[in-house]
């Protein structure tokens, strides 16, 4: 049977808020988007090439994808690790911590970016510490990843804790009663229950790492070569009035991010098929 | 006012939710629409309320078409499963909601409304709650503020789509009673859509057994107990124990066994399916007079009502029996205890083809 | 102990490892902010923030929220009356697209404006030969403005005009409320939560909103300068002081969304 394009339904208004929504959609997103592949397409294929290959643009690639992959990594780690503590334990102060999580959603990136830079500079509070020991702060790839992670800790925790929440009590308990202990437990059965979700979570705080501006450009440093990230590498080439080398640098990263996202999807719908999506 | 509805279908996708069924509810008449879930009943009531709209057919409010009037046009009350009282208003203006958006013209003054939601709240018996959210209501109390609510605008039909089926068991009886009641008093159409049997034959005065988007057999609540149209609508309105036979010479051939079927002529030898109810079986402790099956007591549950009996015969086969208490006490069954059964009535017999 | 439960000792220690990560990357730098801001004094502080750039800069920064804002509201509640309560073929591909701003780089975001309206860009030239300046303008901060914060109200509501079903609607129609008064009298009031919770949200980025913004306004002091943009120039030019003081002002606009965060979310819960 041919299936209609709405179901009926006796609530009023669909046309109209459809319309409104793909208007304001086009108007806003759709259209200025789509001025990215119509400025690629006054490009040529050789062109295109000789910016994204350029070793400038190829270091900065790296390491805006190096960097976002290392914190995303550590926020998998202390994400989950927060996400647990403010689930499972009661301490002081639980809520005010539970709050703070997404202050680096709430902060403009402009602040946090300085009062990182601020922080990790050879004299700064956490600097200082790390000069002795040898290792440079801020102006470093140390200091962007410190900065990404900032950024990306809220999606990691955010993504899992709903689903640590609604975790059937029940499962650890028979898994408790079948004689498992609690690592046991945590890696068989609470793990891959939440990977799914951990896997969402640090997607999301990748894809945002990736393009993070604010909070980097400051504690980076911008040398070129050694710690230029891509969104300011486009940034630079805007200011030289190089729009066309902006187009394709641009490109050039969503085509890698789309590239993650992807996988990463694939893999979540793998994950979760084999869990019975319960 | 009487609602019929007329060779309606109504698909969902690939799913026929309702095939060329037509019903006609008289006027004053409280009509259960019984069946198993996705039988089609709650489309059915959706589709009377104008909230669903048909593929093909028609629907008739009195001798007019309701085609074209939308369902706030169509004065019908509906209370909704999962109550739909809106959150964001307190009881009180649950009710008033219907009065407070008719038309300018139309809509009784302040001290109306006011007048008439009490009205409503002292009929379902929660003067008290009126200032309360629904969210700090019992399922009984939302339910009842649900119908009120529903009867403020004074419908000419009223439609109930599983009223009781959130409540405990012991509300849902109060209310069962309390909806009986009511009905008997004011007379409104009233069709409502329940998957439970028992709530059905207590409270309707007829019964749709709906069964796949059609309807099975529409009677009053004896008739489609006792005389139940098909197998389905006989297994869906209560126990049954169900017996392959032979019938030959006026009697049932179990196996071995020759067993009298009252009630059964058989003019020529045939293969059948016999449907016995749990209440239609005799235990006896020895073999008495007649043909009766051997079989042993497996178990036996007195608490209730009546006292619940499982019997395992010498083929194997397994029957469920219910006997009264006093039989019960007569009897003294105990469990592995040998007996003997033999059938009382049979509610449902149908013949198979033979395969010669 | 219960099956659900981990020893003390390691209770103790996953905590002061969530606490010290915690500590060391959210605290500290809030901390610092406001250290940095104060390093010179009450006085100094509060002069810095009379400075004359810094009071248009703050300017700019509320006029472009009280544009953005309210218009992503509108769409926010149109949208999700759409994609939530009806069915329809493509919803989750208009899903899809509506996320769109999130993933992209906020300097994506002020280029694809640029390519749109810049000298060199798809309009540029119409424009000038109208002598219209939309980038390195106002409008162009509005309009990156309005694209970063695109779908947060919309994404917000989605998920609880889904969660609420059609029923209270139909609900309202069936008592014989026109379409319109449905909306206004049920719809809107069982997501006036879940609106200001958009709107806290949509506003602190929108006023927050920094890499887009840099692109496109050109960085012109009393004109064209944000509240972080300011914060960006001032760092620059090693007036730290300064700096800090502006970014505790974006500090504290952070702390005031938190916490009407966390009143708005109990609300939520207790579902009134």
């Amino acid at each position: 049977m041919h299936e209609p394009f709405v179901k009926k339904s006796i609530l009023p208004g669909f046309s109209l808020s459809l319309g409104f929504t793909i208007f304001y959609l086009s108007l806003i997103v759709l259209i200025p988007l789509s001025m990215l592949f119509l400025k690629t397409s006054s490009l040529s294929f050789k062109g295109f090439i000789d910016v994204i290959m350029d070793p400038r643009t190829l270091a900065a690639y790296r390491l805006s994808f190096g960097t976002a992959f290392v914190s995303a990594g550590i926020n998998a780690v202390f994400g989950f690790i927060v996400a647990w503590v403010l689930v499972r334990y009661t301490f002081p102060g639980k809520r005010i911590v539970d709050a703070l999580v997404d202050f680096p959603l709430a902060l403009p990136t402009a602040v946090a970016g300085i009062a990182l830079t601020e922080l990790y500079t050879p004299t700064g509070w956490v600097g200082q510490y790390l000069n002795v020991w040898g290792i440079k702060g801020a102006f470093s790839p140390f200091g962007i990843t410190i900065a990404l992670t900032f950024i990306g800790l809220p999606f990691v925790v955010r993504t899992i804790q709903p689903v640590l929440e609604d975790l059937d009590p029940q499962i650890e308990e028979a898994a408790a009663s079948l004689g498992a202990n609690r690592w046991q437990t945590l890696t068989t059965v609470i793990l891959p229950i939440i990977f799914p979700a951990l896997l969402a979570g640090v997607t999301l705080a990748l894809a945002r790492a990736i393009g993070e501006y604010g909070s980097v450009i400051f504690i980076a440093g911008n040398m070129p070569m050694k710690t230029e990230i891509a969104p300011l590498l486009i940034m630079t080439k805007l200011e030289q009035y190089d729009y066309a080398g902006a187009t394709a640098i641009a490109i050039g990263m969503l085509l890698i991010s789309f590239l993650l996202l992807a996988m990463a999807n694939f893999f979540q719908w793998k994950t979760s098929k084999n869990l019975g999506k319960a | 006012m009487s609602i019929e509805v007329k060779n309606i279908h109504k698909q969902f996708g690939n799913f026929q939710a309702l095939e060329n069924l037509s019903l006609k509810v008289e006027s004053g008449e409280l009509l259960a629409l019984l069946g198993p879930s996705g039988s089609g009943k709650t489309t059915l009531l959706r589709i009377v309320a104008g909230l669903d709209a048909v593929d093909k057919g028609q629907v008739l409010f009195g001798d007019q078409d309701a085609q074209n009037q939308k369902a706030r046009e169509r004065g019908v009350g509906f209370v909704f499963q999962h109550y739909a009282l809106f959150r964001n208003m307190t009881v009180f203006d649950n009710i008033a909601f219907g009065l407070k958006v008719q038309p300018r013209h139309l809509r009784p003054s302040k001290v109306q409304i006011r007048e008439k939601v009490m009205e409503l709240l002292n009929l379902v018996q929660l003067e008290w709650l009126a200032d309360r959210y629904p969210w700090q209501l019992s399922g009984g109390q939302r339910q009842r503020i649900a119908l009120a609510r529903a009867l403020a605008v004074r419908p000419k039909v009223l439609l109930l789509d599983e009223p009781f089926g959130s409540l405990d068991a012991q509300v849902r009886k109060e209310l069962r009673l309390w909806l009986r009641r009511f009905h008997d008093e004011f007379h409104i159409t009233t069709l409502f859509v329940t998957h439970d049997q028992e709530e059905a034959l207590e409270v309707a005065d007829r019964i749709v057994v709906m069964n796949k988007g059609r309807i099975e057999q529409i009677g009053t609540p004896e008739e489609v107990y006792h005389n139940p149209a098909n197998p389905f609508v006989l297994s869906f309105l209560g126990n049954v124990n169900l017996f392959h036979c032979r019938l030959a010479e006026g009697k049932a051939f179990i196996g071995d066994t020759a067993l009298d079927v009252p009630g059964l002529s058989v003019d020529h030898p045939k293969t059948a399916k016999l449907y016995v109810r749990p209440n239609q079986f005799k235990i006896s402790r020895g073999p008495g007079k007649g043909d009766a099956l051997k079989a042993v007591v497996e178990y036996v549950n007195p608490a209730g009502t009546v006292v619940k009996v499982n019997l395992k015969t010498e083929n194997g086969e397994r029957i469920y029996v219910e006997i009264s208490q006093d039989e019960f006490n007569q009897l003294r069954l105990i469990k592995s205890q040998q007996v003997y059964v033999s059938l009382k009535d049979v509610t449902y017999s149908e013949y198979v083809q033979d395969s010669i | 102990m219960s099956a659900r439960t981990e020893p003390k000792i390691i209770q103790y220690f996953l905590i002061f490892i969530a606490l010290a990560f915690f500590g060391l990357f959210i605290v500290l730098p809030l901390v610092c902010v406001f250290h940095n801001a104060l390093a010179k004094g009450w006085g100094i502080y509060f002069k810095t923030l009379q400075d004359r750039d810094a009071i248009a800069a703050m300017k700019m920064t509320v006029v472009t929220a009280l544009i953005a804002v309210p218009l992503n509201l509108i769409f926010g509640v149109v949208a999700s009356w759409a994609i939530a309560k009806f069915d329809f073929k493509g919803k989750n591909f208009l899903l899809t697209l509506i996320d769109l701003p999130l993933s992209v780089s906020p300097v994506i975001a002020g280029l694809i404006f640029i390519l749109l309206f810049g000298a060199q860009g798809l309009l540029g030239p119409w424009l000038i030969a109208h002598n219209i300046r939309i980038i390195f303008a106002m409008p162009a901060v509005i309009l990156v403005t309005i694209f970063v914060t695109f779908p947060i109200v919309a994404r917000e509501l989605i998920p609880i005009m889904k969660s609420q079903g059609n029923e209270e609607e139909e609900a309202a129609m069936t008592l014989g409320a026109s379409g319109w008064k449905t909306f206004w009298l049920v719809s809107v009031p069982n997501i006036r939560w879940g609106i200001l919770y958009g709107i806290i949200l949509c506003n602190a980025r929108a006023m927050g909103e920094f890499g887009a913004v840099s692109v496109v306004s050109g960085h012109i002091r009393g004109l064209t300068n944000t509240l972080p943009l300011h914060v960006e120039i001032l760092y620059n030019e090693y007036q730290s002081t300064a700096a800090f003081a502006a970014a505790s002002i974006l500090a504290l606009l952070a702390i005031f969304t938190l916490i009407a965060k966390s009143i708005v979310e109990v609300a939520v819960r207790r579902g009134i």
